[in-house]
């Protein structure tokens, strides 16, 4: 049923297909914008195809090895290279298809979300090109089992994220916070290299699984990780380094900042990849732990704290990215900071690591849903500030549903995905350290409380002189907030069978150096 | 405002030369230093050059827009359809199928270790070098101009 | 001293490129800063790829087989083509905030507060 050729070739495809149609969209986009359009969701719905193919492959199969440029896909050793992996290589193992599966739903709603939202926006043959490369960047990022090849899907993403945060060229704001983004980003990008120069120069490898095998950790290895933490946590938005969140994800097109949270989280999984992979026991796991533990606390609370008396809707919302971005390093903190210990590891540790990866695709799907809700109502409305608006219940609807949903969800309210991955965290955070946990129900009630705020103010109270006219939002946007939807409640009525089939393996990939390691180097 | 007489006479004379150095630059990439990006970035040196000395009105005259768009896509679909060519015949993505291969750029068999050497050897990487220039060509050229014309009074 | 010439002047540069942009208020001078820096990490991969007394990495009639390593030629020029489109994406970012707020200066286009 499959073609042979797709069994083959997956993982390339699944990075070549949006860059082949992003570079073909401007040509088609000169004779017709109806056939830019249909050009540019079927592209996001084969990309997505692809992606899950990919995922379920990894997940039923085992690690998937694609070299490019070789005779045969898994060649990474040829025989006549001593014993040393050479070419670029895909490595795709159960996290990265974890994170290809998040890419696959959010991309493709966001899409098809924002074929009606940017209608109407001029130059967008330059628009549709960058979406797609951003799409491609986060795709190879977090497929790629190189260090190079990573720094260049990162730098990829950061130029195409950065153009279109700044893409409402018009209003002057929009480009003051893409400069603010860029100059953080290259900045982080610059470390990246730095530490590839370093590991360059140590160890004359640039592949992760030759790198991890030749690890011994010296100064300079602790040097590189701080760098590492610094730059991947810098791109992720927590909390030293979030003054780029809130303009970025407030100022860019709706559709944008929904992506965005999926390219920050694709830093994060970078991140978690070098820290367990590529050092994993050589390093001092408690102190790194805490390391991430102590971002993680920071992040969620001065996120919560700062979202509480914002007016803007969109900034509000940037403030909880950050927050919840702590969630996850809380949890994936805790499991490293218990590395060593294979008793607390069983006990609670693993769950912590589950808990924080579950709430990565929890919060990449409700994060989108809310973005999405609030560009609906920004295109019906006109403004952004939450003063001025009130009333919007009555007349729109399924975005009302959809925004409930979607807060709920952050809330940590049962039966959505949030109260699933929040409570995997806290049982296991509270066995680690108890203040830890607290601090994290806490920040829930706070988020509940912000949100509530929000809707109060949005969709409550009577209807509005000046919003007579406002319509529900366009079926298009509505299909794409829809299918968010539906996955929030299905992952938040059936945690078990996801956490089973999707996050355990993912966790277990990540705390085993040696399964990787063997793909590449033990033999095909 | 167009520069002086010097100036405009200067640049017709070198522009030419800059174009061929450029050209040579992309086309031997695979034997000496040089290459797609860094010939490319020469022979948009060459278009600056024109920029400078002439007025931009009578610039954007003598470069069509329409060619700059086409070459910058052009040159990347080439890229791209030359590393998914492999995959027609059944070798992974950016698989070098025209190397040893008896056709256009891979014409004798190439031996082992040190050898003196055969120099049409490349496979695909001077055809992918020759993509890259067109595209930076391209692509800087219309950096060049679109900022110019967001600085001066003319739209492009 | 001499055989470390080359690192110290990679240092000398990052301190130098990381100074302009924490100090300078100018954004054009920013974008000058982040170009040094990129040109001191390019300087740091290649001189790693150094080999006294090795030749060019090119096999034809190579009189002898200690060579320098290429890949950080290849990792350079990747990381130069990276440099150069950020410079541009700056420089365009910067005239189009001259255009609407009349000023390069990074505190006053200060639009977006809390």
């Amino acid at each position: 049923m499959i073609p042979q050729f797709l069994w083959d070739h997956a993982p390339a495809m699944t990075v070549a297909v949006p860059l082949l149609a992003a570079f073909l969209c401007p040509l088609i986009g000169k004779f017709t914008a109806t056939g830019r359009k249909a050009w540019v969701l079927a592209a996001a719905a084969a990309t997505s195809a692809l992606a899950l193919f990919t995922a379920w492959r990894v997940y039923t199969l085992g690690t998937w090895v694609y070299v490019f440029g070789a005779t045969v896909p898994n060649l990474s050793v040829p025989p006549d290279s001593g014993g040393i992996p050479i070419r670029i290589i895909f490595e795709v193992d159960a996290m990265s298809a974890l994170m290809l599966v998040i890419v696959a739903i959010v991309g493709f709603s966001v899409i098809l979300y924002s074929l009606s939202a940017d209608g109407k926006r001029s130059g967008l043959e330059g628009y549709y090109t960058l979406f797609l490369l951003l799409i491609a960047s986060i795709v190879g990022m977090v497929s790629t089992g190189d260090l190079f090849n990573f720094f260049v899907f990162f730098e990829i993403s950061g130029l195409a994220s950065a153009a279109l945060v700044a893409y409402r060229v018009e209003a002057g704001r929009a480009v003051e916070a893409g400069l603010k983004y860029f100059v953080v980003s290259t900045l982080a990008g610059i470390f990246m290299l730095f530490v590839i120069a370093i590991l360059y120069g140590q160890y004359n490898a640039l592949n992760i699984a030759m790198l991890a095998s030749r690890m011994q950790f010296t100064m300079l290895d602790k040097i590189a990780l701080v760098l590492i933490i610094g730059a991947l946590a810098t791109k992720a938005g927590s909390v030293p380094m979030h003054f780029w969140t809130p303009d970025a994800y407030a100022l860019a097109p709706s559709s944008v900042t929904a992506l965005l949270v999926v390219a920050s989280q694709a830093s994060l999984y970078g991140l978690f990849r070098l820290i367990f992979t590529l050092y994993n026991l050589s390093l001092n796991a408690a102190t790194v732990g805490w390391v991430l533990i102590i971002l993680g606390v920071l992040s969620m609370f001065v996120g919560v704290t700062m979202a509480i008396p914002q007016k803007d809707v969109k900034r509000l919302m940037a403030y909880h990215a950050i927050s919840q971005t702590g969630y996850m390093l809380l949890g994936v903190g805790t499991g490293l900071a218990v590395l060593g210990n294979v008793a607390m590891l069983d006990a609670f540790g693993r769950m912590a690591m589950e808990g924080g990866i579950f709430h990565i695709i929890n919060h990449a799907i409700y994060k989108g849903l809310l973005f999405l809700t609030a560009g609906a109502i920004i295109y019906r409305v006109g403004t952004r500030d939450m003063n001025r608006m009130g009333g919007l219940g009555h007349r729109m609807k399924w975005t009302m549903i959809f925004f409930m949903i979607g807060a709920l969800a952050i809330a940590g309210i049962p039966p959505f995905n949030g109260f699933a991955s929040k409570l995997m965290i806290y049982e296991s955070v509270y066995l680690f350290n108890p203040v830890l946990a607290i601090i994290a129900m806490v920040v829930s009630i706070l988020t509940l409380a912000s949100f509530v705020k929000v809707f109060h103010s949005i969709f409550m109270g009577p209807q509005l002189p000046e919003y007579e006219h406002v319509e529900e939002a366009p079926t298009a946007m509505l299909w794409g907030m829809g299918i968010l939807a539906a996955l929030v409640i299905l992952f938040g009525l059936f945690p078990q069978q996801v956490v089973d089939s999707l996050i355990t393996p993912a966790a277990n990939a990540l705390l085993d150096q040696s399964g990787y390691l063997a793909s590449i180097l033990g033999g095909a | 405002m167009q520069m002086s007489k010097i100036v405009r006479l200067s640049a017709d004379i070198m522009y030419p030369f800059v174009v061929i150095f450029g050209l040579y630059v992309i086309m031997h990439g695979h034997i000496t230093p040089g290459g797609g990006f860094q010939g490319g970035a020469v022979v948009a040196t060459g278009a600056a050059l024109v920029i400078v000395a002439y007025a931009f009105h009578d610039v954007k005259a003598m470069i069509p827009k329409i060619l700059l768009y086409l070459q910058e896509s052009g040159g990347l679909l080439l890229f791209i359809g030359a590393g998914l060519a492999g995959m027609l015949l059944g070798f992974p993505f950016f698989f070098n199928w025209l190397a040893n291969s008896g056709s256009l750029f891979g014409t004798p068999i190439v031996p082992l270790g040190p050898n003196p050497g055969e120099l049409n050897t490349g496979g695909f990487l001077p055809l992918m070098n020759i993509a890259v220039g067109i595209e930076v060509w391209g692509g800087l050229t219309l950096v060049i101009l679109y900022m110019i014309s967001g600085v001066g009074k003319e739209e492009y | 001293m001499f055989a470390n010439l080359p690192y110290l002047t990679v240092v000398v540069l990052t301190v130098i490129g990381l100074s302009i942009i924490l100090l300078k208020r100018n954004m054009v001078k920013v974008t000058m800063g982040l170009n040094i820096l990129t040109s001191a990490v390019n300087l740091l991969i290649i001189v790693l790829g150094y080999r006294e007394g090795g030749i060019a990495p090119i096999y034809t009639l190579a009189p002898q087989t200690y060579m320098v390593l290429p890949t950080p030629q290849a990792l350079c020029l990747t990381s130069i083509v990276i440099g150069v489109a950020t410079t541009a994406l700056l420089l365009s970012f910067t005239m189009v905030i001259y255009r609407k707020y009349g000023t390069v200066n990074v505190a006053e286009m200060r639009e977006l507060k809390e």
